[in-house]
């Protein structure tokens, strides 16, 4: 049994209560405080329509339009400077107001300074790819795909990136349960030896702390071991490598024939 | 004329030793333990610990083999994704019997901490264990031990094992 711990602990008391810690939000920043985001900022603002800006931890955010995406980055690539895209993927937010919030983090190795692009779409709402711009993008858009199921248009090769291809639902999504819905639950089984073998090989073990002691299907008793499925015995037994004996040609090694040195020679 | 002459007659009678056929053939088996070159994790580093020179694993006659025709026995070196159990089946199914199969770690025992849902719980879901073998990641001794009851298991067997499964799966 686990050890009992005193969960009164004043310090300890936010892990215990906050199951899930949610983090302060960062203080933003005005966007004029840094002049060079300011005049990528107003460069931006010219050619497209600018829903949100500021600074967060020494970088820019940017809330754009979806439809512009394709259209700001080759902006952010050719004019802007900023020639990587090191990081794309979506945020889960369909419980709260049925949207994925899609972000891109950028980096300019000229300017030494980091952005982040972000928007939001509806859940069914497909967006257009930006791996023409970035070929870094070709993996992550990928990912994005195969993980929340936000679908991307004129992509060239568009299938999951992680997960086999005959994977039902999309794993990061707030609603997809971490030990997986039956379909994953069931995956091996169904593809290897097929549905009607479910009832034989029996449901996942899932809690790692079950003991059963007697079960000798599942589980071994150091120094009681019997083969699988026996009955299972109290009677200890002796596990050891060699035969009682010996075998032909070598010999069985005895305690007594050891002798061990005191130092090395 | 041989320099040492040996009176089999009157010194330690002849060369024979009695044995059965069952006790000779595994005797073989068990020290010649091939196993298929195949890790998925990090419990596959261990494994190759074990193959080289520290270890030493061509001592107990267990080379590791390219292919799965070859082999004897398969290690399960580390974390069975659902994605790649179907392959691993299908490596085991072109093993020619007899073969044995040591599952190396947590991760193939039972999921290890990868209570997730792409991970299988326990790669005996799909292919019969013989040697579970506890550690995270088992150290090479450890791997050396299962080697060995393997090798004893496998010489209280009958050389004319049926070709039935072990289990079910």
């Amino acid at each position: 049994m686990r050890e009992y711990s005193n969960k009164k602990n004043e310090q300890k008391k936010a892990y215990y209560n906050d199951r899930f810690y949610v983090a302060p939000q960062i203080p933003k920043d005005e966007v004029q405080s840094d002049e060079v985001f300011a005049k990528d900022v107003e460069d931006l603002q010219s050619s497209f329509d600018i829903k949100e800006a500021y600074i967060q931890r020494g970088q820019l955010v940017v809330y754009i339009n979806a439809k512009d995406i394709v259209n700001v980055m080759k902006f952010l690539k050719e004019k802007l400077n900023y020639n990587f895209l090191s990081e794309l993927s979506a945020i889960d937010w369909l419980a709260k107001s049925g949207e994925f919030e899609i972000f891109y983090q950028m980096l300019s190795t000229s300017k030494r300074k980091r952005m982040r692009v972000k928007f939001f779409i509806k859940e069914k709402e497909e967006i257009q790819t930006v791996s023409n711009v970035y070929k870094s993008a070709d993996w992550a858009e990928r990912e994005m795909y195969d993980m929340f199921g936000v679908r991307i248009i004129g992509h060239h090769y568009m299938k999951r990136i992680l997960m086999p291809d005959d994977w039902h639902d999309h794993p990061l999504r707030k609603t997809y349960p971490l030990i997986g819905d039956e379909e994953a639950q069931w995956y091996e089984i169904d593809k290897i030896f097929g549905k009607d073998y479910r009832e034989i090989i029996g449901p996942e073990e899932r809690d790692s702390a079950r003991i059963v002691e007697k079960d000798t299907h599942r589980f071994a008793r150091i120094k009681h071991e019997v083969p699988f499925g026996a009955e299972y015995s109290d009677t200890p037994i002796e596990t050891d490598y060699q035969e009682e004996g010996g075998i032909p040609i070598v010999r069985k090694l005895s305690k007594k024939d050891v002798k061990i040195l005191k130092e090395r020679p | 004329m041989a320099q040492h002459k040996i009176n089999y007659l009157s010194e330690g009678g002849l060369p024979v030793a009695l044995t059965t056929v069952d006790k000779l053939v595994q005797w073989g088996r068990s020290n010649s333990l091939w196993p298929l070159t195949y890790g998925l994790a990090c419990c596959a580093i261990e494994m190759m610990a074990t193959g080289g020179s520290r270890y030493d694993f061509d001592r107990f006659g267990t080379i590791f083999r390219a292919s799965p025709r070859q082999s004897d026995v398969l290690i399960i070196a580390g974390t069975l994704t659902k994605k790649h159990s179907p392959f691993m089946r299908r490596l085991y199914d072109q093993m020619s019997e007899p073969k044995w199969v040591i599952s190396m770690g947590s991760c193939a025992n039972t999921g290890g901490m990868f209570n997730t849902y792409a991970t299988v719980q326990g790669a005996d879901r799909i292919i019969p264990v013989d040697i579970y073998l506890p550690g995270c990641a088992p150290r090479p001794e450890s791997l050396q031990y299962a080697l060995m009851l393997l090798q004893k298991k496998v010489r209280t067997e009958s050389a004319s094992r049926k070709l039935k499964p072990k289990r079910l799966v």
